[in-house]
């Protein structure tokens, strides 16, 4: 008799996630970031509703602020049979031209939080999927499966619903939401180990390869469009690099590596010695808890 | 470093469960258990030394209990409140752990952290012994299914890692055990800060022969490979139809395995027939087992949705519709027997009520106690009567891992859509699938047409003095009138026979509309036109009603009086009374009304007469073609 392996059983359970919150939602949408994250889930979701084509559409909400490379893959995907993306920019911030140069964590608080919520309630969207993982952050290994959101998209943690084997509670009243986490089990090691196993397509940042960097606080930052203010004096420099996590470019911290292909990365994390966060300046805002506090306001 | 990365992709999945407060150590543990096994990066482990220094409990040493406190609240409690899972791996096997906190109070948390786990760590302080804290855990752990513990004594560097210290704890386990049916346990002296017997034997422990906590935990069996012995079912999450050439039934394998050409039952139903395909992504698959998520077609056309089980057609399940099971409530607001719950068993959801428990669990001594409601994070045995048959299984099997899928669920409140209790069914009370109802030769519709009539149940619900039997007397006499069969229930017809053993309590007002509900179902299946005038004031049992009649059937009429102006009318003195403190449990007074939110009639008593109102409402019944 087959032997599931760990994986098979992540990905399962993924699909069965999946599968129970578009039975019982009555309009799911799939948070789509480009990163491997939601390159493994897009994948799960194809597996899940094999051979019929995806029953949601996709939703990136933009900041006008992504690595090329991600604007790429996204038209990518996009153009492909059965997929339905949407874009959401948020008006507000686009007039203002909010970047994360000039205006700090109000960046991510008007691009990111307030435009979710914006493309959610336009759309009325009452369960979207985030590819968020419990291994990512502290706060994060008590979240749910199934994130209950209220009218205001808030998140309170004295009210989140227990949740009971494999039996997850869909219901919710007109005008309130949940964000369905199918990847909440996965650690970044069995990601990793899934797209190669599964051979998913990801951004090129990925994997290492000489591109013009500057270090700024500790952190390698890309040099990725003109719209990069230089300091004085401040000459952008080649380094061998790659990206754990992706986000907006300025934000995104790289690391020095030589991991040019998904082996060589699963080699590397299998002997790696720091947490993916750390490449993240949007953990650095407040402190230790300040994921925490961006939930509670409905970040993602 | 193919076959290296490939060998790292072939792991076994087991998840447990930590039961233990930060007191034992188990903090430490699962920080020492993580850092073992190479899980804590080295900027986690800078910004580790550095809150150990400011915040930590162990000095200048690694306060390891730090890495597994997660939310800031509870951060600033210094306890943690909730499940929170970890992850780590070695080399057989990926570890999910659920943490779960040893305080009393939090029952809840334990139930739904061991509700996943194939093993519980149970840990016992060396220097305390077996406590009333660690019975509990082993009593909510066995609750729950687990049939395997590893009992880690912990901190035995504080007793000099003294054997019979550890002889003595083990031998009061025992006895313990033995008396709650524990078969399968091995206790482990192991020292967090120091690491001892947590990844390695430790040679502090000469006098000790067993594995240290990681080898137990690489070689326990897993429950896995149980449920694939079992007969196969698999309950229908979702129909995957693209087109007209595909009729796929989706889910997870909770038991068995299955392979194209397999005999299958669907059930409730009963009919048998084949698999066809196992279709997947990558191709069809031969064969399937337990834990996969699948897509089947079935050789046969037969009727099969969303609830439906699909199981060996030697070896189903029963389906029944009256059981007795465990609950353990989860919410603020206590049991209310009598109210319709949402039951989510599987993929099947259905209304249930609850009876009154036939004894509470005291968690700490095990005895059984009388009650009459279940609180917050108690433990209670009680029959439950669902709305229609369910396909289920006993969810404790002797010797065996437990029937999770289709005997483990859940109760929803219908207002909040709060997850508020936790239950295994224990068995039917009556085989349902072995008793068919009696066949009516004569049916509703024959009833119906012979009046020539639609039946319906005009629900009138508003405050005590809104009008409701002035305007539904009206509206009779006007149905009446109209050649229409139809009949009025009401507190004076009622409360004096049918009800007549009930008071006003909020369980007694409960059935009293339980019992208007059935009554009026009967009426409507007799063909009748059903007008009821009760208070009703609670929004869950008037949707109670609703889900007993076929769609479209029931019409809720929200008699619409403000308080004040109802206070004022008070025709039968009530209020007065009320306020008088003479009559407790008064609804708008002492007790609560809950206004319908979607009625489909509402009429504002300040805007029109009784004589309007019935009018409006008998226009609407003859728009709707019910009249």
């Amino acid at each position: 008799m087959r032997q599931l392996t760990h994986l098979d059983r992540l990905e399962a359970e993924s699909m069965h996630i999946m599968r129970e919150t578009v039975a019982e939602a009555e309009r799911p949408v799939m948070l789509y970031s480009i990163g491997k994250d939601s390159a493994v889930m897009l994948h799960l979701a194809r597996k899940a509703f094999h051979p019929a084509p995806l029953p949601f559409p996709l939703l990136h909400v933009d900041t006008t602020w992504k690595f090329r490379d991600m604007y790429a893959l996204r038209e990518k995907i996009g153009r492909e049979p059965g997929v339905r993306l949407i874009v959401h920019r948020n008006p507000e911030a686009e007039k203002l031209g909010i970047n994360p140069f000039d205006h700090g964590p109000v960046h991510t608080d008007m691009w990111k939080t307030e435009g979710l919520k914006q493309a959610l309630d336009a759309h009325g969207f009452d369960a979207a999927f985030g590819g968020a993982r419990r291994d990512e952050e502290k706060s994060r290994a008590k979240e749910r499966v199934f994130s209950f959101r209220d009218r205001n998209h808030r998140w309170d943690p004295k009210r989140q619903r227990p949740e009971l084997w494999s039996l997850y509670n869909v219901r919710k009243n007109k005008g309130e939401s949940v964000r369905v986490f199918p990847l909440s089990n996965w650690t970044e090691l069995d990601v990793w180990q899934y797209i190669l196993r599964e051979n998913i397509e990801i951004v090129p940042l990925y994997f290492a390869a000489e591109r013009p960097t500057v270090e700024r606080d500790g952190m390698i930052l890309m040099v990725d469009d003109e719209r990069m203010p230089l300091e004085p004096g401040e000459q952008p420099q080649a380094r061998q690099v790659r990206f754990r996590t992706l986000g907006c470019y300025p934000l995104s911290g790289a690391v020095e590596s030589e991991a040019c292909t998904v082996e060589e990365v699963v080699a590397e994390m299998l002997l790696t010695t720091t947490s993916e966060r750390q490449g993240r300046a949007i953990d650095r805002d407040a402190g230790a808890a300040s994921m925490e506090k961006k939930k509670q306001e409905g970040y993602f | 470093m193919r076959q290296w990365l490939t060998r790292h992709e072939h792991k076994e999945l087991l998840r447990f469960i930590t039961c233990g407060s930060v007191d034992d150590g188990k903090s430490t543990l699962i920080g020492r258990l993580l850092y073992d096994t190479r899980q804590i990066f080295d900027d986690q482990l800078a910004a580790l030394e550095a809150d150990s220094k400011n915040q930590g409990t162990q000095g200048q040493k690694i306060d390891f209990a730090l890495l597994v406190d997660g939310l800031a609240a509870e951060r600033e409690q210094g306890i943690t409140i909730d499940v929170a899972y970890r992850f780590f791996s070695s080399e057989k096997r990926k570890f999910i752990v659920a943490d779960t906190p040893g305080h009393e109070q939090y029952t809840r948390n334990m139930v739904t952290g061991a509700s996943t786990a194939d093993v519980a760590v149970l840990l016992v302080d060396a220097r305390k012994g077996v406590l009333t804290q660690t019975r509990r855990h082993s009593f909510l752990a066995q609750l729950i299914g687990i049939r395997r513990f590893a009992v880690a004594i912990t901190k035995m560097d504080l007793v000099d890692y003294d054997e019979a210290a550890f002889e003595a704890i083990t031998t009061d386990y025992r006895l313990f055990a033995d008396r709650i049916g524990i078969a399968d346990w091995t206790a482990i002296p192991v020292s967090g800060l120091n690491g001892d017997n947590i990844s390695q034997r430790s040679g502090r422990t000469a006098w000790y022969r067993g594995p240290s906590l990681l080898e137990y935990l690489d070689s326990v069996e897993l429950d896995a490979t149980a449920e694939a012995q079992k007969p196969l079912r698999m309950p229908v999450q979702w129909v995957n139809r693209p087109d007209q050439s595909f009729r796929g039934f989706a889910g997870q394998i909770a038991s068995g395995t299955m392979g194209a050409g397999s005999e299958v039952r669907i059930l409730p139903s009963g009919r048998t027939t084949h698999i066809a395909r196992i279709v997947t992504a990558d191709g069809d698959l031969d064969e399937a087992v337990a834990g996969q998520s699948v897509t089947v077609t079935l050789t046969d056309e037969v009727d099969c949705s969303r609830g439906d089980v699909i199981c060996a057609a030697a070896l189903p399940p029963e389906a029944a519709d009256q059981f007795e099971a465990v609950i353990v409530w989860m919410d603020e607001h206590e049991l209310l027997p009598g109210r319709g719950y949402w039951l989510k068993l599987g993929t099947q959801v259905v209304t249930a009520t609850v009876h009154e428990p036939k004894y509470e669990v005291n968690v700490n001594t095990l005895e059984h106690l009388a009650a009459k409601t279940l609180e917050l994070n108690s433990i209670g045995v009680a029959e439950i009567a669902t709305d229609r048959e369910i396909v289920f299984e006993p969810y404790a099997v002797p010797g065996g891992s437990p029937n999770r899928v289709l005997g483990g669920f859940i109760l929803i409140d219908k207002l909040t859509n709060a997850t508020v209790a936790a239950g295994m069914l224990h068995f039917a009370l009556r085989r349902a699938m072995n008793i068919h109802r009696q066949h009516l030769e004569i049916s509703r519709e024959t009833h119906a047409a012979l009046k020539g009539q639609k039946p319906a149940v005009l629900w009138f619900t508003g405050l005590s003095g809104s009008g409701k039997s002035t305007i539904a007397n009206i509206v009779e006499k006007k149905l009446v009138a109209r050649g229409r069969h139809s009949f009025l229930l009401d507190g004076d017809n009622v409360r004096h026979g049918l009800n007549r053993d009930l008071g006003f309590t909020e369980a007694d007002r409960i059935e009293n509309i339980r019992r208007v509900g059935e009554v009026a179902r009967l009426m409507a299946d007799a063909g009748l036109v059903v007008l009821t005038a009760f208070i009703s004031p609670f929004r869950a049992e008037r949707e109670l009603v609703r889900s007993m009649l076929p769609e479209g059937e029931f019409f809720e009429v929200f008699v619409d009086t403000p308080l004040a102006e109802a206070e004022k009318r008070d025709p039968k003195g009530l209020y007065a009374k009320a306020r008088a403190g003479e009559i407790a449990n008064f609804t708008g007074i002492d007790s609560p009304y809950e206004p319908p939110q979607e009625p489909e009639i509402r009429i504002d008593t300040t805007s029109m007469s009784p004589e309007e109102a019935a009018d409006l409402i008998v226009a609407q019944q003859i728009l709707r073609q019910r009249v």
